[in-house]
């Protein structure tokens, strides 16, 4: 999986560089309004945050809850606006598309949802679900004519040929999240953010889900931002894995790279608290805890976020935000200590 | 249409609802065919005559007479169009004009929402009376000036309940996957948001037009709705009840068409919202099946036994 992957046939000189460019971004929320003409206190979510997705990759984007992994995912669909910084797809920016444009943007890059029981709206067919993205962009004029395409879709995604016609609640978790990925295949899109698409799932079919992913990853030469907080689920089908903690990214590398031999310490303590399956090599293994919380998002320390857990703290670490460099060859990480 | 027609045929309460409203619809518009006198023809020498069942009750008068000696049937079958008329029209008018202001209100959010619900919040708070008796003194008493007041003093509960109702599915997951497939706003509206509005907002304005009946009652007993030769439910019942120890046939009959009215409307409702939600539809279709089933298993069963 980790071989070269083969590109996607794309006639564009993007293909050779990243299909996917994020340049230093930063969101905030809006927090609470006290009044009706107060101004609202924002929140910062994301602190610039950079990375390149190349075509036909998986990218892993692991953190804990609050971190910024959805809003990442959403930031980068365009759906949250960012306060600062770039993103390019396929070269082009498309940081301030909007209206028209950016609903055209939306046939190239798609989304797979966390909740497969709330993704669908409860009072549409599947085959009305899946073929509205074709409808609302005009490549058919009814759900009718698009049975046929729907159909193979679905066949795609693993369903029974008489889900057409059926409603979301006759169908079981996972089965929703394949309707889920139907409809975000529908277009043909190069490039889908899967926003934590196995987390509501049982532990059974989350391995279905997850091949299902990955074969359709090598099959359509598709581009993945898996989102996830399940390490083991991301080993399994990411390329390169990039830690969040915090709104900041602390670690971005090869998958084997990141997985044998992390650099920054928080990327250290989250390892150590995946079991191993095997008691013996469990038992020598040392589980790192850092006490204390996840910072709040409304008030973010000087320095680096990680600064009041970790063990290698000094008083530059306190003052100054570590960044993101190039400690071994594609092996990224923020950290002054290592 | 012949398969909905089937399924109405299976509900059995749903079925009576709708019988009961289609004939009352016809009664009304066919009024002048089916009742035997006319409803302001008044006779003081027979007044305050009993139903037919009672003692001094006669063939004549089926339902009795009022205090003026008017038949008491023609009058509920001639009131039917003056209630159904304002009662479904205001609740179109202010469900269309307060679900609108509430869909607004919910979508945009922000700065539109908190000046819509300020306006709501101030309508609420003007006696409604007041603004009525205002309104229809300067352009004076008809029926449509009627409907239109009304309506104006009765869109607020539509508009708070659709603002909850959008605020709610507006954050709904599969809201935000309409948008990201690149769903239109409008598309969005109307294809995810105001489809689960439909029960609400169906029981709803059941409950309101009780209501507005009551209010367009209120409205002709003060002289301001319903001018005298012309009639309605409510009328009847606001006259009526001051003969009520002496004659209580005055405010029954009308009363029992209001609460029949509301009644099979509701059932009526019930089957409609029941058949438009897929999830719920299905159940039914499952307890018919296993009731069918349980039938013939018991039919089986005695068959066995018997020989």
């Amino acid at each position: 999986m980790s071989a070269p992957m083969t590109l996607p046939p794309d006639e564009t000189a993007a293909a050779t560089g990243p299909i996917l460019s994020v340049q230093n971004i930063s969101v905030s929320y809006d927090g609470g309004r006290s009044g009706f003409w107060a101004h609202a206190s924002p929140v910062k979510a994301l602190d610039g945050i950079s990375f390149d997705i190349f075509p036909g990759e998986t990218l892993g984007l692991v953190g804990e809850s609050g971190s910024g992994k959805s809003t990442t995912g959403r930031a980068i669909l365009r759906r949250i606006g960012v306060t600062s910084g770039r993103i390019l797809f396929k070269g082009r920016d498309i940081t301030t598309v909007t209206g028209e444009e950016l609903r055209q943007l939306r046939r190239h890059m798609q989304i797979v949802f966390q909740d497969p029981y709330a993704s669908l709206n409860p009072r549409m067919s599947v085959l009305d679900t899946v073929a509205e993205p074709l409808i609302v962009h005009g490549l058919v004029a009814s759900a009718e004519e698009a049975r046929e395409e729907i159909s193979e879709l679905l066949r795609i995604v693993g369903l029974p040929r008489d889900a057409q016609d059926r409603f979301p609640h006759a169908f079981s978790g996972g089965q929703r999240q394949r309707i889920g990925i139907a409809r975000a295949l529908a277009l043909k899109p190069d490039f889908i953010v899967a926003d934590e698409p196995v987390s509501a799932l049982d532990v059974s079919v989350r391995a279905q889900v997850v091949n299902l992913l990955q074969d359709l990853q090598r099959d359509l030469g598709l581009t993945l931002l898996f989102i996830a907080h399940d390490l083991s689920v991301v080993r399994h089908i990411s390329h390169r894995v990039a830690i969040l903690y915090s709104g900041r990214l602390v670690e971005i590398a090869e998958r084997e790279a990141l997985y044998d031999t992390p650099i920054h310490p928080y990327t250290e303590a989250l390892l150590s608290a995946v079991p191993v399956p095997d008691p013996k090599i469990q038992k020598g293994r040392k589980r790192l805890v850092y006490r204390g919380e996840i910072v709040d998002a409304g008030h973010w320390p000087s320095g680096c976020h990680l600064h009041g857990r970790c063990p290698h703290a000094t008083e530059k670490c306190s003052i100054e935000p570590p960044p993101l460099v190039e400690k071994r060859p594609g092996h990224w990480a923020a950290c002054w200590h290592r | 249409m012949r398969a909905l027609a089937e399924e109405l045929w299976k509900d059995k309460p749903g079925l009576i609802g709708f019988v009961l409203i289609v004939t009352i619809v016809l009664a009304a518009i066919l009024a002048p065919l089916i009742a035997p006198y006319d409803p302001a023809t008044q006779a003081v020498v027979g007044r305050l005559k009993p139903p037919v069942w009672m003692a001094k009750g006669d063939w004549a008068h089926l339902l009795g007479t009022d205090q003026l000696g008017r038949d008491i049937l023609s009058r509920l079958i001639y009131g039917a169009r003056t209630s159904l008329i304002v009662g479904i029209l205001v609740v179109a008018l202010a469900g269309t004009f307060g679900g609108t202001i509430g869909l607004l209100a919910g979508f945009r959010g922000g700065r539109t929402d908190t000046i819509l619900m300020r306006l709501v919040d101030i309508q609420v708070a003007f006696p409604g009376l007041l603004l009525i008796l205002l309104i229809v003194a300067v352009i004076g008493p008809s029926m449509v000036t009627m409907i239109v007041v009304l309506a104006l003093t009765n869109w607020m509960i539509y508009a708070r309940v659709v603002r909850g109702i959008v605020l709610s599915v507006r954050q709904m997951p599969y809201v935000e996957a309409a948008e990201m497939i690149g769903c239109q706003q409008s598309r969005v509206i109307f294809r995810h948001i105001l489809p689960n509005l439909t029960s609400p907002l169906l029981t709803l304005g059941i409950l309101e037009f009780t209501n507005i009946v009551l209010a367009e009652a209120a409205l002709s007993f003060l002289g301001l709705g319903v001018q005298p030769p012309a009639t309605s439910w409510g009328l009847d019942v606001s006259t009526g009840k001051d003969y009520i120890f002496v004659a209580w046939w005055l405010v029954t009959f009308p009363g029992l068409c209001i609460s029949v009215t509301v009644l099979s409307i509701n059932l009526f409702a019930n089957w409609l919202r029941v058949t438009t939600d897929p999830q719920e539809r299905e159940k039914r279709f499952a307890r018919a099946r296993a009731a069918t089933r349980r039938r013939q298993e018991r039919r089986a069963g005695v068959g066995r036994e018997t020989p």
